[in-house]
């Protein structure tokens, strides 16, 4: 079962959403990764036919996925916008679920897949007394609940705490390796890193990088490392600085200096000696592109 | 009953603004009540509150509330895409569900519009202004679930509709009454109650194939945008 997103690009007005995005998802779990604003969202709705490209082709299995209720046999999906009809209980809003999928046996299949997210114990408590967890949990479990070949998750670890955190991982690592398509969107590289070895990443509607999460990994690592510095006697340190073989260059400047490192290790171990040895004070020292974003347009750049 | 229309059932009665359904019925009967007991003759009462607070006003403010109710309000938090996200052809999805507001819309106007119109002339005027009501509450629901699927702001629109279109140009513009639910609701009460204090202003005929040709053609407008429904959600 398959995935295939060919040259599919979508805007609103003057504005690129997603830009001429070509992709392949298999069997396994797949992280669609990228800074806020990347246009994830918009290319999962795509995906799960609730908005249309503007230009090319989104297929499950061969089919489309706009404008064909048919492909939710195969797909389910769990948006990012935690929207639960809160005066049912879980049992009832999977039930109902597996009601309007036609299942044969809905009342087995609901208990199923709250069996498998682990909310059997809670079922009969409104939705709207859950935690946030459990509420994803649930909805997890309503878009399960007709066995769906591909799975698409919209941004799941947003607000869970590090226990349901690692709850959700497990569950999608165990139905990844059941053979099931599943693609799931975050923001937080180390999501991603945790659960899937391949990723998908997005900077600006583009597809930036896709492949190994470790090769991307490295190219990201491999960056150099910029930090701003400030000390009392901010010429002098920069001349100390440059001696150093880790020092790519340094920038002085009315802030302070901003420092190029090839290697984040070795710079921020020798910057503490080389100042006691000047006899100059440090006062700052940022990393100043550790943000998510600054790692993204270094990807893209590359 | 589908499981659409359980839902949607489940989902307009449990909303909080079920509630806003209770004061028009009761204030109509209210105000037919006094001049009933204070023995005023219904000629002089029967058609302002019949008329202007029934037809005009609490028929299409119930049928706002509740047409909005059953998709826009969905639509508003979300929750759509659990529906949308099934194998369904959309018209299973938008009949239910129009079904479900007719029904809720059409029992709470019946229930003053009898009591009304058998306080002022007897059980004939009750069945014939239930008839006209009922007639009344397929187009408007009809029109309000299409609305909550053209437009953001179903309930706005909706409001505008009913004040300038219904409540203002088809009582003072004669031409417009040609294409005024109020007037195709009226005509139908009209004639199903052959009573002399309803004086519906289009012909029966017109009445009836208007209404069938809103109908049909709102249902259809309301399943095709349904069938290319865009999701749009904080884009991240």
């Amino acid at each position: 079962m398959t995935l295939e997103v060919t040259g599919v690009s979508r805007w609103y007005g003057n504005v690129v959403a997603v830009n001429d995005v070509t992709m392949t998802l298999g069997p396994g779990v797949t992280g669609l990764l990228g800074p806020n604003g990347a246009g994830k969202t918009t290319l999962l709705h795509m995906m799960a036919g609730f908005l249309a490209p503007s230009r090319g082709t989104l297929t499950v299995d061969g089919e489309p996925t706009w404008r064909n209720p048919a492909v939710y046999r195969k797909l389910g999906l769990v948006s990012e916008r935690e929207s639960v009809h809160s005066y049912l209980t879980a049992h009832e809003f999977v039930l109902v679920s597996a009601k309007l999928h036609g299942l044969t046996d809905p009342a087995a299949a609901a208990t199923r897949a709250l069996d498998l997210v682990e909310m059997a114990e809670f079922q009969d408590r409104r939705i709207g007394t859950y935690s946030k967890g459990m509420r994803q949990r649930t909805r997890v479990a309503a878009a399960l609940v007709h066995e769906p070949d591909v799975l698409l998750l919209d941004e799941p670890f947003n607000g869970m705490d590090p226990r349901q955190r690692m709850h959700m991982m497990d569950l999608l690592h165990r139905l990844g390796t059941a053979g099931r398509t599943i693609l799931f969107s975050s923001h937080i590289l180390e999501e991603v890193e945790q659960l899937s070895g391949t990723v998908q990443v997005m900077v600006s509607g583009r597809l930036a990088a896709s492949g190994d999460f470790r090769t991307i990994r490295r190219l990201m690592t491999n960056r150099p490392h910029v930090f701003a510095v400030q000390s009392t006697d901010d010429r002098r340190l920069a001349v100390a600085l440059m001696h150093q073989p880790s020092v790519n260059g340094v920038d002085l400047g009315r802030e302070g200096l901003t420092v190029r490192a090839g290697d984040y290790g070795s710079f921020t171990r020798a910057l503490p000696r080389i100042a006691l040895k000047e006899g100059i004070r440090v006062r700052r020292l940022l990393p100043s592109d550790e943000s998510l974003e600054s790692v993204f347009s270094y990807l893209v750049e590359a | 009953m589908s499981t659409v229309a359980w839902i949607t059932t489940r989902g307009l009665l449990g909303r909080r603004r079920f509630l806003l359904l209770l004061p028009l019925p009761i204030l109509m009967i209210g105000v037919a009540l006094i001049p009933r007991f204070e023995g005023v003759s219904p000629q002089e009462w029967a058609q302002p509150v019949l008329v202007a607070m029934g037809f005009t006003t609490l028929l299409p403010i119930v049928a706002l509330i509740v047409g909005t109710g059953v998709l826009g309000a969905e639509i508003d938090d979300g929750t759509i895409t659990h529906i949308l996200s099934k194998p369904l052809a959309r018209w299973r999805i938008v009949v239910p569900k129009l079904l479900v507001a007719i029904a809720v819309t059409a029992a709470s106007a019946a229930v003053p519009f009898y009591i009304v119109g058998a306080l002022a002339s007897g059980p004939r005027l009750g069945i014939g202004l239930v008839v006209g009501s009922t007639v009344g509450a397929v187009l408007y629901s009809t029109i309000f679930v299409a609305l909550s699927l053209i437009s953001r702001r179903p309930v706005l629109l909706g409001l505008v509709y009913v004040i300038i279109w219904e409540g203002l140009l088809s009582n003072l513009v004669s031409g417009t009454r040609v294409l005024s639910v109020q007037q195709y609701a009226l005509t139908i009460a009209d004639k199903a109650s052959a009573s002399d204090l309803l004086n519906g202003n289009v012909s029966f005929a017109v009445a009836v194939v208007m209404s069938i040709v809103v109908t049909i053609g709102f249902l259809v407008l309301a399943i095709r945008k349904l069938s290319s429904f865009s999701v749009t959600g904080e884009t991240s």
